[in-house]
């Protein structure tokens, strides 16, 4: 240890390795069994990631791509948070409570929360920052899930929120990334262009498309967080050159492993794969309204003519796991555990096809992998085994450019890709419930859509449970979409970085919350 | 002299005249790209109230004519707008990525256009010898392969485990000169790799061409030595040649190093230019666009008239 009391003249590489060094010795006890390593204080963390645009903006309303997500859990708080084992707990809200029927809330305000400019965050800076997504002419993109609120007033240290319905999820509308808390102007409204916040990390510089570093805010009002001193944040496009960063040291965690060669990766030394099953999906949304997916019995049919074991061994590589064409993930509290689940059957599709009266069927599908990695390949392995129903299945090869405005919601099936919302309302009330812009099937379903606006304003656990198991349920038989196959989001770190032993699977990254959970194994 | 200013008088009037016909192809091309700004900005999330009123906001509701005269008029006062995306100085955003982009194509530069002339050189001297095979196999053989290929290669033996190069050239965070050289060598190398074949096949042709000349074979029978009767004798007159494609090839290095720059994740101009097209930020697309052809314009400028300069009957033209 007297080598690490004099480290003025040592580099910081020098000196984290080091301390990895007496670390690993440390570890090993005198029986051999290594210990549960204890967070340490410092380091640098380096992270390579494979989005990140020069088009970026600090405006909250735009983030989209996980660049700017990172970046807003890494310099921000939200009112509530969504620990690592999925629950609600309280983050700049220090708790909240409803009204009989769910649709105010009163959030109370945590007091003594610094922002790194020295402000001290009032209820106000809640309200204007909400507030910054409301409105006719809003172009957030959280404008559709603030919509619901018709009223915010301050009282002291609370926000009361009125909503035009009841919700009974709505704290956890108020963790989505879109809603960081940001100090309020004089006027009433917030900068969205600021750089202040109140998070783990303050920016240093940010420079859009290229990387972004931030310095530990030091007056952070979580105990003993965060653990590092500083984070590098570094845009890496290239799979290849991702992973050689990784490899060779230029970063210790990448975000996004390419998963045609993430078998290489687990291979290398020292390096570790992380790979949680969360609550991205990948699917093949049909138009409900146009032939000849109006008839639910050609939806079935297809839904049994796709080989989902297949996909998820060929597009994932392993890392996922098999859909049941509904878009709740298996850890999410009310994921229905006794749906049967839809495998390849030719046969029952056959059956299906019969039932519309029809022998044969031929259909295009409009796909690019913009839909999702690998979707080109999927549909591809979707029109062999769908051949053998009867379904002559055209793929057709779109340009990724464009694909979201051009052919997603225009074309009658195409492909898409979600990253999944935290509730079952959320995700449902997105792109299920009638109406929605995001609807991407035109579906409704009268049962559907009252039980949907039931639930959301039911506060009874185990009524709420039964009513989403009948939406799942109703959804993988009648709705206009296949959900083949759940995305795990696959990263990967060198083995200097530990983590606890349970990581979030709301988002990749472990929640967007590596900078303040993660720290340097010493 | 004089008709060297009024050549490079007339020549800059025609290369505004060309950076204006660019303009208005990209800005055409733009337009016919798939989508617009306010969808792609914001990407799947988007509906259709927030994307009318992101347009209405940035004016893309205007018609196209009203837009590219705007902007036009901008640019002739020397304002190239604001980045529709983040409202961002579009010429502090391009002036950032160009300074990296010309150090880098000035660092390859420096290595490829010493090596390439004396490897041309060489190879014209000892023609049909196994170094003029060689060097010329060598040079077509790393031209052949795509650049990503080099670049993967070399990173693979030079940087990779334990290789003394770093396989990344993001320039966060870079120390000094000396840092940078070391940072980019990878890049500067791949480009060197790239560029050299062309550069050194033609100055060898050049001075092939003229060592059949009458006059080469009246210095040989001078007595001369074959050493300087190329460098003496044959190189300045094969200076034309050269030093068109050797510009070129600097054109290259700064308009077509896109995929180097992926590869090493190097913030330059082409990776910009790259992510404006698919978020059609028109502002910074134009700029960039400008920028390249001017780059060009320029470079094919100074190359006439060192052409021009290198010939004695061009310069004391009656």
């Amino acid at each position: 240890m007297k080598r690490l009391s004099n480290m003025g003249g040592m580099s910081r590489r020098t000196m984290l390795q080091g301390t990895a060094a007496v670390g690993t010795a440390a570890l090993i006890t005198p029986w051999g069994t290594p210990l549960r390593a204890q967070p340490v204080q410092g380091g640098t963390l380096r992270v390579g990631m494979a989005h990140g645009s020069t088009t970026d903006a600090l405006d909250p309303g735009t983030w989209e791509a996980d660049f700017m997500i990172f970046q807003a859990h890494t310099r921000n708080n939200y009112l509530t948070e969504i620990a690592a084992d999925g629950s609600l707990v309280p983050e700049l809200a220090e708790s909240w409570e409803a009204s009989e029927d769910a649709a105010t809330w009163t959030f109370t305000i945590r007091s003594g929360v610094e922002f790194h400019s020295g402000h001290v965050l009032t209820a106000e800076d809640v309200v204007a920052s909400i507030n910054h997504h409301r409105g006719e002419d809003s172009t957030s993109a959280a404008a559709p899930i603030v919509s619901a609120i018709t009223d915010m007033t301050v009282d002291g240290m609370n926000v009361v929120v009125t909503l035009a319905s009841g919700n009974a999820d709505f704290p956890f509308v108020m963790s989505d990334y879109h809603l960081p808390i940001l100090p309020a102007q004089a006027d009433g409204t917030i900068d969205p262009n600021t750089q202040d916040g109140c998070g783990p990390f303050r920016i240093v510089e940010i420079e859009f498309g290229v990387g972004a570093s931030y310095a530990r805010h030091d007056g952070y009002w979580k105990e003993g967080l965060p653990h590092f001193d500083a984070i590098e944040q570094i845009v890496i496009f290239d799979d290849a050159a991702r992973q050689n960063a990784l490899i060779s040291g230029e970063v210790d965690y990448i975000d996004t492993a390419d998963l045609n060669t993430v078998h290489l990766l687990e291979r290398a030394p020292g390096i570790e794969i992380l790979s949680v099953t969360g609550t991205q999906h990948y699917g093949l949304p049909m138009d409900t309204r146009a032939e000849p997916f109006n008839d639910p019995n050609v939806r079935l049919a297809l839904k049994y003519s796709i080989d989902r074991t297949q996909l998820v061994d060929t597009i994932l590589n392993g890392y996922g796991s098999i859909g049941n064409d509904h878009p709740i993930g298996s850890g999410q509290r009310f994921f229905n555990t006794e749906l049967e689940q839809k495998e390849y059957d030719p046969d029952r599709a056959r059956f299906h096809l019969a039932e519309a009266g029809m022998e044969s069927l031929d259909v295009d599908i409009h796909l690019a992998d913009a839909a999702f990695a690998g979707a080109m390949d999927a549909g591809v392995l979707f029109s062999e085994s769908a051949a053998a129903s009867g379904i002559n299945l055209n793929v057709v090869r779109e340009p990724n450019d464009g694909y979201w405005s051009n052919v997603w919601m225009q074309k009658p099936f195409a492909g898409t890709y979600w990253g999944g919302r935290p509730t079952e309302d959320l995700m449902f009330a997105t792109a299920y419930e009638r109406g929605v812009p995001w609807n991407e099937t035109f579906w409704d379903n009268e049962r559907f859509n009252d039980l949907l606006l039931q639930a959301r304003s039911e506060l009874d656990e185990d009524l709420r449970r039964d009513m989403y198991f009948e939406m799942q349920q109703i959804v993988s038989d009648d709705g206009g979409i296949i959900i083949p196959m759940f995305a795990n989001y696959v990263g990967a770190y060198s083995d200097a970085l530990a983590h606890p032993e349970q990581v979030a699977s709301n988002w990749r990254n472990d929640g967007h919350r590596i900078g303040e959970r993660w720290w340097f194994a010493a | 002299m004089s008709h060297i200013w009024i050549m490079i008088a007339q020549r800059l009037a025609l290369g505004l005249v060309t950076l204006f016909v660019v303009s208005l192809i990209i800005f055409l091309g733009t337009e016919l790209l798939p989508g617009d700004f306010a969808q792609e900005i914001l990407g799947q999330s988007a509906t259709p109230e927030t994307v009318a009123a992101l347009r209405e906001q940035l004016g893309l509701n205007d018609s196209m004519v009203t837009r590219y005269a705007n902007w036009l008029g901008d640019v002739l006062q020397g304002d190239l707008g604001e980045s529709l995306a983040n409202g961002q100085s579009v010429s502090e955003l391009i002036g950032r990525r160009l300074g990296w982009t010309l150090s880098l194509a000035l660092y390859a530069a420096a290595i490829a256009v010493p090596l390439s002339l004396t490897l041309g050189i060489l190879a014209a001297l000892f023609r049909n010898s196994f170094f003029d095979r060689f060097a010329n196999a060598s040079a077509l053989t790393s031209i052949s392969f795509p650049e990503f290929f080099v670049a993967y290669i070399l990173i693979f033996y030079l940087a990779g485990a334990g290789g003394p190069f770093p396989s990344i050239s993001n320039m966060r965070g870079v120390e000094g000169f000396g840092d940078y050289l070391y940072r980019t060598f990878l890049p500067a190398l791949t480009l060197t790799l790239v560029v050299t074949a062309h550069m050194m096949r033609m100055t060898r042709a050049a001075i092939i061409n003229l060592l059949a000349s009458p006059y080469i074979e009246m210095a040989r029978l001078k007595g001369m030595s074959p050493m300087r009767v190329v460098v003496k004798h044959a190189l300045p007159n094969a200076l034309a040649p050269i030093i068109n494609v050797v510009a070129l090839n600097l054109a290259y290095l700064i308009t077509g190093v896109v995929v180097v720059e992926v590869v090493f994740v190097y913030p330059g101009l082409g990776q910009l230019m790259v992510d404006s097209v698919s978020a059609r930020d028109m502002p910074v697309v134009q700029g960039i666009a400008l920028v390249f052809a001017a780059a060009y314009v320029l470079l094919n400028l100074t190359a006439d008239v060192l052409a021009t300069l290198s010939n004695p009957r061009l310069v004391h033209r009656r």
